[in-house]
């Protein structure tokens, strides 16, 4: 029936959208990483596919928008649903901001920074990596979506004692550091962690959202 | 005259048509699933079917309750019940029908001095409470399995949508044609016993008498449907508890279900079959019946989410109608006997027995004056089908073109796009060929350049030969002395390569114009000389290379780059040669 195949179409491109998120917080990982370790070949790869990815997110986005208006499917979720897709949008947005902030600002990372950073990031796109199966789950199974995003919250909070930690580290035990360049560095510590802020909003809209849907 | 006293039915009809159907569709186009246009189509349809269909066993309830036996009367009862429903539809408070129409018929056995039945009244007012109790645990009992099946289902949200959107349609048309079934009684109840005794032929099914009544009832319902329950289907799918679509289902379900039972005369025999007490056939109150779907729901879901102001309003309406319509009946009636001296029925003394008039059901079978309406009804349906097809064609080409012109304008688009993509083709191709063309004036000149350098370097080494020659043979020491010092100042000028340099200069500035300029605006201070070593540092070119080429020693050109660097305004971290190539 064409209205199911439509359904189905849908559910794909939502499916694409997730994994498209998925793949870009990881390529975020991969592009900190690379930067600390002074890969710039391979830094300059992560940029190319981070805007890549972002785009495509953008334009799936915008089709799963389209496709919901036009087949008036979900008129009563729609609302929410778009907002999700929006918030959702958001992380890798951020993520694709934070590597050009990398590769534009060219930040002085001392190298005992490293370790700590690549840490950060890893707990803000483990974050990520949580609440997608969340927002996968509000589509199916709605009541399970609380059992799932509290692993999100768990990771935002390990994120944001450890960006506190770096930051602490450089402005009390880092006397050989310019001042402007402490500065530098607490934005981008910051930067980071505003890649597991938007997972936070994305959970919290979720729970909102699976109460609704709990019937 | 009659149908001029039945439009005071008919006017029950539609206030039952303008309340009612918020019941049935209320949630399913509050919430926007469905518009309001198909709801109200599909209700009408199956408000009409539910009437003719199945409306006889309530009527006969509502005609032992008080058998209005005149015209006048059951136009005065049907017309205050009706008044009293339209002004608390003003108020947007969803009343029930049922207590109206039986306390605006109470009102006339008032008036009239017959004895209420009230074994019969009991039944009624049993059924008004049971019939929201049942709806309760319908709605619960369904709810649950609902649950269940969905959650094992694990159904996609986008799939369960269209589900949803189809299950409130059927469940909707079925709760329609319960409504149907149940309610005529209220419209059309009071009228039997003045019924046409007629049997109409519509060539596929004929209608008796009261079936007439029941289509002209269920036509006002309908009317009213389509006319004035918009805001009433808004209030009660966004008011009474923010409902989801599952429960909406669940609820209207319920609804439709009990409805359905208490109106069925093939369920009531069956039960009486087994041996069962049969079920009541009384007009239950949609309105009562959905709050009770609604609560069930909400006791399984846990009742925070319903809004007890709201039923509190409701169960108020529910008391005040009966009351305020019995009151009114009693005062109408008396009006319309003492002022307009009509016969509003037979009056009787109190202790007097009285026989209903005729039951409905007896009625139904009773054949009176047969009319054949099969050629006018044939006629009238091909004339609506014949209207159906030109609007749909109509629609349909409307449609087709509005694709046509959107596909046109997308084409259009397409091909400016592609011609602006040719031009600008068409232009980098003429820039590559002027390029080409400057590259091959280029070499041919550095052609003709090697080749006068050729003939040059010959002349000059003919030259230096013939002049070695005759020093040679020179045997005067003075003039062969002079003879060597100017061979040695030829060589020593041919030596220097100025001109050489200059033309390597020129050509060097002419490829890196672009630079030079940026150069210029970016550091207006720079000299020629400071501009040429910025270019041939661009060119990767070596400090010894430059010393040769700008015809000064190695140590000079380190100063000049040291001088560069301070026009520059460069630090000592900076990199001279990085920061020249990202200009």
């Amino acid at each position: 029936m064409a209205i199911f195949k439509n359904a189905n179409k849908v559910i794909d491109i939502i499916e694409e959208f997730f994994n498209t998120i998925d793949q870009g917080v990881l390529v975020f990982k991969e592009g900190v990483s690379n930067y600390l370790h002074g890969n710039q070949q391979a830094f300059n790869n992560n940029i190319a596919t981070m805007a890549k990815l972002e785009a495509d997110a953008d334009s799936l986005r915008r089709e799963i928008e389209n496709k919901l208006y036009t087949h008036s499917l979900m008129p009563q979720l729609r609302g929410d649903i778009l907002r999700l897709l929006e918030e959702m949008d958001d992380i890798i947005d951020t993520a694709k901001k934070n590597l050009f902030q990398f590769d534009v600002e060219v930040p002085n990372i001392p190298a005992e920074l490293n370790q700590d950073l690549i840490l950060l990031t890893d707990m803000c796109v483990s974050s990520v990596s949580s609440v997608i199966p969340a927002a996968r789950a509000y589509f199916r199974t709605p009541e399970t979506v609380k059992d799932q995003i509290h692993r999100v919250y768990f990771y935002e909070k390990e994120a944001d004692k450890l960006a506190e930690g770096i930051k602490r580290r450089v402005f009390r035990q880092m006397p050989s550091l310019k001042l402007s360049e402490k500065i530098h560095l607490r934005y981008f510590t910051l930067h980071i962690e505003t890649v597991s802020d938007s997972a936070e909003k994305v959970a919290d809209l979720l729970s909102i959202m699976a109460v609704k849907r709990t019937i | 005259m009659f149908f001029f006293f039945l439009t005071s039915g008919l006017f029950l009809g539609w206030s039952l048509g303008a309340n009612d159907a918020a019941n049935v569709f209320g949630t399913a186009v509050g919430s926007k699933m469905i518009s309001f246009r198909k709801a109200a189509i599909i209700a009408s349809i199956f408000v009409i079917l539910g009437a003719v269909i199945q409306g006889s066993g309530t009527t006969e309830t509502l005609s032992q309750l008080g058998s209005v036996d005149a015209i006048a009367g059951a136009f005065t009862v049907a017309l205050s019940a009706g008044f009293i429903i339209f002004l608390m539809t003003r108020y947007l408070i969803p009343v029930s029908t049922s207590q109206a129409i039986v306390g605006a018929i109470i009102g006339w056995n008032l008036f009239t001095g017959h004895k209420t039945d009230f074994s019969i009244l009991s039944k009624i007012l049993l059924t008004w409470v049971s019939g929201p109790v049942i709806g309760a645990i319908f709605s619960a009992v369904i709810f649950i399995l609902f649950r269940k099946l969905l959650r094992r289902l694990k159904l996609h949200l986008v799939v369960l949508d269209i589900y949803i959107k189809w299950g409130l349609i059927i469940v909707g048309a079925f709760g329609a044609y319960s409504l149907g079934a149940n309610n005529i009684a209220n419209v059309m109840g009071v009228f039997m016993s003045s019924a046409p005794k007629v049997v109409v032929d519509l060539g596929l099914f004929t209608l008796s008498g009261p079936q007439v009544l029941f289509l002209l009832g269920g036509i006002a319902i309908s009317v009213g449907i389509i006319t004035f329950s918009r805001n009433l289907m808004n209030e009660v799918g966004n008011g009474i508890m923010a409902l989801s679509a599952e429960a909406a289902i669940v609820a209207v379900l319920s609804q439709a279900v009990v409805l359905f039972v208490f109106s069925s005369t093939s369920i009531s025999e069956l039960l009486i079959g087994i041996g069962l007490p049969p079920i009541p056939l009384v007009p239950v109150s949609s309105s009562q019946v959905i709050v009770g779907s609604i609560i069930g729901i909400g006791m399984v879901k846990g009742v925070n989410e319903i809004k007890f102001k709201t039923i509190r309003g409701i169960i108020g309406g529910w008391v005040l109608t009966p009351v305020l319509a019995g009151l009114l009946s009693f005062f109408a009636l008396f009006f319309m006997k003492n002022l307009f001296n009509l016969n509003v029925g037979s009056e009787v003394e109190a202790n007097e027995i009285v026989v209903p008039v005729a039951a409905a059901s007896e009625q139904i079978n009773e054949t009176g004056s047969y009319i054949n309406l099969f050629w006018p009804a044939f006629s009238l349906s091909i004339l609506a089908l014949f209207i159906f097809i030109i609007i749909y064609s109509y629609k349909q080409q409307k449609r087709r073109l509005a694709a046509e012109r959107e596909l046109l304008e997308k084409e259009k688009e397409y091909n400016n796009a592609r011609k602006a993509l040719t031009e600008s083709e068409i232009k980098s191709i003429h820039l590559e060929n002027a390029f080409l063309h400057n590259e091959l004036e280029h070499k041919r000149k550095e052609l003709v350049d090697y080749a006068l350098s050729i003939v040059e370097q010959k002349e000059f080494f003919e030259r230096i030969y013939d002049n070695l020659k005759s020093i040679r043979e020179e045997n005067k020491q003075d003039i062969r002395d002079e003879k060597i010092r100017q061979l040695e100042v030829e060589i020593g000028q041919r030596m220097s390569f100025n001109d050489k340099v200059d033309d390597f200069n020129i050509q060097i500035e002419k490829m890196h114009k672009e630079f030079s300029s940026r150069l210029s605006i970016q550091f207006p201070a720079l000299s020629e000389n400071e501009k040429r070593l910025a270019i041939l540092l661009r060119l990767g070119i070596s400090s010894k290379e430059m010393a040769t080429l700008l015809n000064i020693s190695p140590k000079s050109v380190e100063i000049n780059r040291y001088r560069l660097r301070k026009r520059l305004g460069l630090d000592k971290g900076t990199n001279l040669i990085q920061f020249i190539n990202n200009i």
